[in-house]
């Protein structure tokens, strides 16, 4: 078990996993920006030329108003307007288990971007299989905090199904993660050992 | 903003005048223009006013005048496009009426208005115009270009006419071409202008104006402003000073009253021939086929400028999917570019309304733009 101690920026811990692997400089488009939290800190930190997509007006608007460059709109048309390899990285961060075409929006980043970033709340974490296992309801956990009528999850998806939907849909995985975190998401660590079964997230950097 | 003041240009004296669009020579032009703040060399912002707008957009003439510019609230000290950051320019277009050259304006060295041999102007002769302008008053590069509606047309011509120029560019609800929908209702308020005895073949100068005709003109306009919800809002069904119907045709309706209103008030105001050319410069704007053979993904090719791109949800002259059409193209030439749909019950008019999102979005873009050169 490695631990990866980031400073506080008070963003989230996947998140700062993310931006560890960006190179400085570089085109990054963030897939569902939300309050576009990882786009200034890549901004800050990175230097980065960052372009973000988010649905809702209240979320978009904050974003201008503190000079992040968002498109409002639904991520699955709005990159398909993009020139190919527009992006050096595509980062779609905890909302691949919310698509409706998982298979066609990975298409898409890889077409528009050099790199895309996936990130997912691993659904076979232990917690998850017990609460199946042992109550026999559906899971909610920190990760997963909804209840099966109001989730926006479509998707359950873990670590093992994403290495094997790469080789179905056919990209490469260049670099994955998987950690735990802890308080709110805030800090965490790397899981080496049975990471499927120990990981709340799954982290991949793919390329086509 | 406290006093400001209006200030004129002319140019392009005869016998050379500007080449226009349509092939005319016009000479010499007047623009009308203000300027607020001060310019530091790379902070110049363009305002371009819609239809019946001016060069006014913010501060007031006088201690005593009653109203401030058309886009007060949103220009002045500390405001959205805050004036002691930046130098804002706002000139009133070729073919208005508010002091810049136009049908109403005396021909040279004759005796009577131009009427309808004032030139048919174009979106783009209006900024080649705007450019004469800003070289006169030695600004080569602007920071921004802001404008709603037909000031969104122009802020799109700039970027893609003079692109070396434009640091950034807001259009707001506005479109690259208009709609047949958008074209009929001004074909509707032309021809109301036009059946106007008083219009005599827009030969009206020196005498009766047509009055009736541009007031229900201006009616047919605000109807298009407004939405089916904002009217509901504000009128709904109430009768106007009154608790059951006259049966007569007096204004029994509050909406009735209200368009009565504004159509009197538009004609203190405005030029009935200025709103014939400047309806048809707008119906005859279509930047794909002027700029890109036919394509507007084409049309932006030059463009560099960083973009912000506004639509209101219940604006239905120019509704979101044009914007939405801008946003595309600009995306396809890999253009930054941001894009809000304001959730607004107020139609078209919405731009023009307070508004802190607007605020908030136009200022926190600014803001970037200015740091980033």
């Amino acid at each position: 078990m490695s631990i990866v101690k980031f400073e506080n920026n008070g963003i989230r811990f996947d998140l700062q996993l993310i931006a560890s692997w960006i190179e400085p400089g570089s085109k990054v488009l963030d897939l569902g920006c939300g309050d576009g939290n990882l786009l200034n800190f890549l901004k800050k930190q990175k230097q980065v030329e960052g372009t973000g997509i988010e649905k809702e007006e209240e979320k978009v608007a904050g974003c201008i108003a503190k000079g992040l460059s968002v498109l409002q709109g639904d991520i699955n048309t709005e990159v398909l307007d993009f020139p190919d390899k527009a992006f050096d990285y595509v980062i779609l961060s905890q909302t691949l288990q919310q698509v409706f075409e998982p298979d066609q929006l990975i298409h898409s980043i890889l077409r528009i971007g050099h790199n895309g970033i996936v990130s997912f709340p691993n659904f076979s974490h232990w917690q998850v299989r017990l609460q199946l296992l042992t109550k026999g309801y559906a899971p909610v956990t920190p990760q997963l905090p909804y209840q099966w009528y109001d989730t926006p999850n479509i998707r359950v998806i873990t670590i093992k199904d994403f290495e094997r939907f790469s080789k179905q849909v056919g990209f490469k995985i260049i670099k994955s993660a998987a950690i735990n975190t802890q308080d709110e998401d805030k800090r965490g660590k790397l899981i080496t050992y049975l990471p499927n079964l120990r990981a709340t997230y799954g982290i991949f950097q793919i390329r086509q | 903003m406290g006093l400001v003041e209006k200030r004129f240009f002319t140019f392009a004296e005869p016998p050379h005048g500007m080449v226009l669009e349509c092939g005319t020579r016009l000479g010499p032009i007047t623009l009308a223009y203000e300027t607020y703040g001060t310019f530091k060399g790379n902070n110049a912002v363009l305002i371009l006013h819609a239809l019946s707008g001016d060069s006014h957009a913010a501060g007031y003439y006088s201690p005593e005048d009653p109203k401030p510019g058309w886009w007060d609230m949103m220009v002045g000290p500390g405001k959205g496009i805050d004036t002691d950051k930046y130098f804002v320019i706002c000139p009133n277009i070729l073919g208005s009426c508010m002091g810049s050259t136009g049908p109403s304006s005396i021909i040279p060295k004759g005796d009577r208005a131009y009427g309808l041999d004032f030139p048919v102007v174009t979106i783009g002769d209006m900024v080649m115009a705007q450019k004469k302008l800003l070289d006169y008053l030695g600004i080569n590069k602007l920071l921004s270009v802001i404008g709603g509606s037909i000031g969104g047309m122009q802020v799109l011509e700039w970027a893609v006419r003079y692109p070396e120029m434009i640091t950034s560019a807001i259009p707001l609800a506005t479109t690259t071409k208009h709609s047949a929908l958008a074209i009929a209702f001004n074909e509707v308020a032309r021809q109301s202008i036009m059946a106007d005895p008083n219009w005599n073949g827009g030969d009206y100068y020196s005498g009766a104006k047509p009055s009736l005709g541009l007031a229900v003109a201006r009616m047919i306009g605000h109807i298009t402003y407004l939405s089916d919800e904002s009217m509901r809002l504000k009128f709904g069904r109430r009768l106007q000073d009154k608790n059951d119907f006259s049966y007569n045709f007096d204004a029994d309706f509050q909406v009735e009253s209200y368009l009565r209103y504004q159509g009197t008030k538009f004609v203190e105001r405005f030029d009935a021939n200025s709103f014939l050319y400047i309806t048809k410069a707008a119906d005859y704007f279509d930047l794909g086929l002027q700029h890109g053979d036919g394509s507007t993904v084409r049309a932006f090719s030059k463009t560099r400028a960083k973009f912000l791109v506004v639509s209101f949800t219940s604006d239905w002259l120019y509704p979101t999917y044009q914007s939405k059409a801008i946003v595309r193209a600009l995306k396809k030439n890999g253009i930054d570019v941001s894009f809000c749909e304001i959730e607004a019950e107020w139609g078209h008019d919405a731009f023009l309304l307070p508004s802190e999102r607007l605020t908030a979005l136009i200022k926190g873009f600014l803001d970037r733009v200015y740091r980033e050169i």
